[in-house]
């Protein structure tokens, strides 16, 4: 019988059938951080429970921390820190807080860590662990009642998904990047277009992806409510699993960690690698996208007055004009980092369009490697000095930051960001900011050009 | 055990409203499920100043009062925070009517008791215009039956059966789970030593 890579890695993690037509399934490996976490703790205590296995759980600070220092920026970012530590502490789980060489965004911290390997199942208390599935690993968000049960049980409830693949076939242009596929199947999927489904990515341009732009396709697939992302593991995931502090541990052979080719998908999407474009995000849904060379929609785009209105909607809150070029719109802020684009590749990237030339007059511009690792990995190779002689302030500790804005990295009201982040929700970088999704490389000419920029513009200078 | 939710319902006809919007991040920062009413939908609510925004539906009677919501597609996308779940139900929201639900959202909203039925486009369409009349006639949501009724609106809902189960009877899964606690250590008994991860502290 012909199974799915997703199939496989359920049947093989399926504890029991239970009554009422769930199963539990096994957690192999669970991550916490510090503000998803503290009610699944207290829902312990209440309850009097212990954790089930403490030696299976990492917990790392990286949602509420300030970047600018190790130390909690305000009372209330140091209780939660204090808080995790606290709960780690009495339960034996390892921790990586502020200060710890190992500390970082959780999904940059655990492939580092070798803690990733196909055939596992990770879950965590965040929504982009859908991450893990670069590596032919099943790994997927959950909610605080849900950490509560990991911590208990080492299970979760479960509930079989239906199985979408998505081919891109063919070879991407110069300039076009993991993030600009995954932007491209987040617009022909749809935002909601893979709720209740498993998606695994196929094709020779995702195969031809390094394990780094595999990452970030699996950790935007969650935008297409994916609650789960899956590329087959291959030679480059095994060599990926070399040299990390907890490589060599553990293994989950038994299975080869890919779909049969017989195996059948409930919906199949493909799509031309050559057909896409350096993409921008123009509205308030990782789906309102455009190529950088484009214009913002315009009424006429649309048929149904519900799209209609819904563009209206987007625009106001944008502040822009249905029809206005894509590189008209200027940006007050750039910011390179999140849990999608904030590795070593991400940042070499960025470098090689900032190397010789300066951040626009006006525009605050701000990286923040996803680890400290990272962090000094790039120091090493002397990007610090390049993002800094371009205008570019670096941030010295890793963390979320203004991805999701709960430090002290906060847009104000209006202000307009060139983000290499995941979302560009209303309010998702400060109450009133306007987010534009792009590659980090694009950040970086948006930067340099003061506007919306296209990256092919931006030919890397030969003084290196 | 709750067989059957009733009461006024509001439109919020929106789509992709993500967790990010229902509960925004500056009230994310504690360590407490309690006191999240305030938070909920605040931006749409409440100005910068602080002040309700007279437009927004749950602002105007009779919704000010309303238990149950008729939401636009992909209702509950984003984050994974569980808080916006916890602040819908201190303000009263018991169940959400829509075409579809994010992933995390949905299981999120079993766990503390909401429920979210899910009805087709048309169906939407239909309950969405009776939620705006302003006569606040209620809406039944019969969870056994997998029914929803408004007036002379009757139609039946999608729901699968283990949420249907864990709605109606209210229980806490992780005591539930922990009574298949030998079947779990048998698993584990099968997992090869090089299965174990175990993490350097």
């Amino acid at each position: 019988m012909s199974r799915t890579l997703y199939d496989k890695l359920v049947d093989a993690h399926k504890v029991c059938d239970l009554p009422d037509g769930d199963m539990l399934i096994y957690v192999d490996f669970h991550i916490m951080n510090e503000y998803t976490s503290p009610q699944a703790f207290s829902g312990l205590d209440t309850k009097g429970l212990d954790v089930w296995r403490p030696e299976a759980h990492l917990a790392v600070i990286d949602h509420v921390n300030a970047t600018r220092s190790s130390e909690p920026h305000d009372a209330s970012s140091k209780l939660l820190i204090d808080n995790l530590q606290a709960n780690c502490t009495k339960h034996g789980i390892a921790f990586y807080g502020l200060g710890d060489p190992r500390q970082g965004i959780e999904h940059v911290v655990v492939p580092e860590q070798g803690l990733v390997s196909p055939g596992m199942l990770i879950a965590c208390g965040d929504s982009h662990t859908t991450t893990y599935g670069a590596y032919g690993a099943l790994g997927f968000g959950i909610g605080t009642s849900e950490v509560e049960h990991v911590l208990a049980t080492q299970t979760l409830r479960y509930k079989r998904m239906k199985t979408m693949r998505v081919t891109v076939d063919g070879e991407t242009a110069p300039g076009v990047t993991a993030k600009d596929i995954i932007m491209k199947v987040v617009q022909v999927v749809g935002a909601g277009g893979a709720n209740g489904f498993a998606v695994e990515f196929a094709g020779s341009a995702i195969r031809s992806l390094d394990m780094a732009g595999r990452m970030t396709v699996c950790n935007m697939a969650v935008e297409l409510g994916a609650r789960a992302a899956l590329i087959a593991a291959d030679q480059l995931t095994e060599a990926a699993m070399e040299g990390h502090p907890h490589s060599g541990q553990f293994a989950f052979n038994g299975e080869n960690w890919g779909s049969d080719p017989e195996a059948v998908f409930n919906e199949v999407f493909i799509i031309s690698g050559a057909d896409i474009e350096p993409l921008i995000t123009w509205g308030t849904s990782p789906d309102q996208s455009v190529p950088i060379t484009a214009n913002v929609p315009s009424a006429t785009d649309y048929i149904s007055p519900e799209a209609k209105a819904a563009l209206a909607r987007s625009l106001q809150y944008m502040g822009l004009s249905a029809g206005q070029s894509a590189q008209s719109i200027k940006i007050d802020t750039a910011f390179i980092g999140s849990c999608t684009n904030s590795r070593i590749e991400d940042l070499r990237e960025a470098a090689k369009i900032l190397e010789g030339r300066k951040v626009a007059k006006g525009v605050e511009a701000i990286v923040v490697p996803g680890s400290a690792m990272t962090r000094i990995k790039a120091e090493a190779e002397g990007l610090r000095a390049v993002f800094e002689a371009a205008g570019f302030e670096w941030r010295p500790e890793a963390g979320c930051s203004m991805c999701l804005a709960m430090n002290d990295d906060i847009a104000m009201d209006g202000e307009r960001v060139a983000s290499s982040t995941n979302r560009n929700f209303e309010g998702r970088q400060g109450r009133g900011a306007r987010t534009h999704l792009m590659s980090p490389a694009m950040v970086a000419a948006a930067a340099i050009a003061g506007h919306l920029a296209d990256v092919r513009d931006f030919k890397r200078k030969a003084s290196r | 055990m709750t067989k059957t939710i009733k009461g006024i319902a509001a439109s919020l006809p929106l789509a992709n409203v993500d967790t990010d919007v229902i509960m925004p991040k500056r009230f994310l920062i504690t360590i407490t499920r309690e006191g999240l009413g305030d938070g909920t939908f605040a931006d749409l609510r409440f100005n910068s100043a602080g002040e309700q925004r007279p437009e927004f539906i749950l602002n105007k009677s009779p919704w000010t009062r309303a238990s149950i919501l008729v939401v636009g597609d992909n209702f509950g996308c984003g984050s994974s925070r569980e808080h916006a779940v916890w602040g819908m139900r201190q303000l009263g929201i018991n169940a959400c009517i829509g075409t579809g639900f994010a992933g995390i959202f949905y299981d999120n909203a079993r766990k503390n008791g909401l429920a979210l039925p899910v009805v087709s486009p048309s169906m939407r369409d239909l309950l969405l215009q009776f939620a705006s009349d302003a006569n606040g006639n209620e809406v039944s949501i019969d969870l056994e039956r997998r029914r929803i009724t408004a007036a002379d609106i009757s139609a039946p809902f999608e729901m699968d059966v283990a949420t249907q189960a864990a709605l109606i009877r209210g229980r806490d899964d992780t005591l539930d789970s922990l009574e298949h606690a030998s079947a779990i250590r048998d698993y584990e008994a099968g997992l090869k030593s090089e299965m174990r991860v175990s993490v350097i502290k």
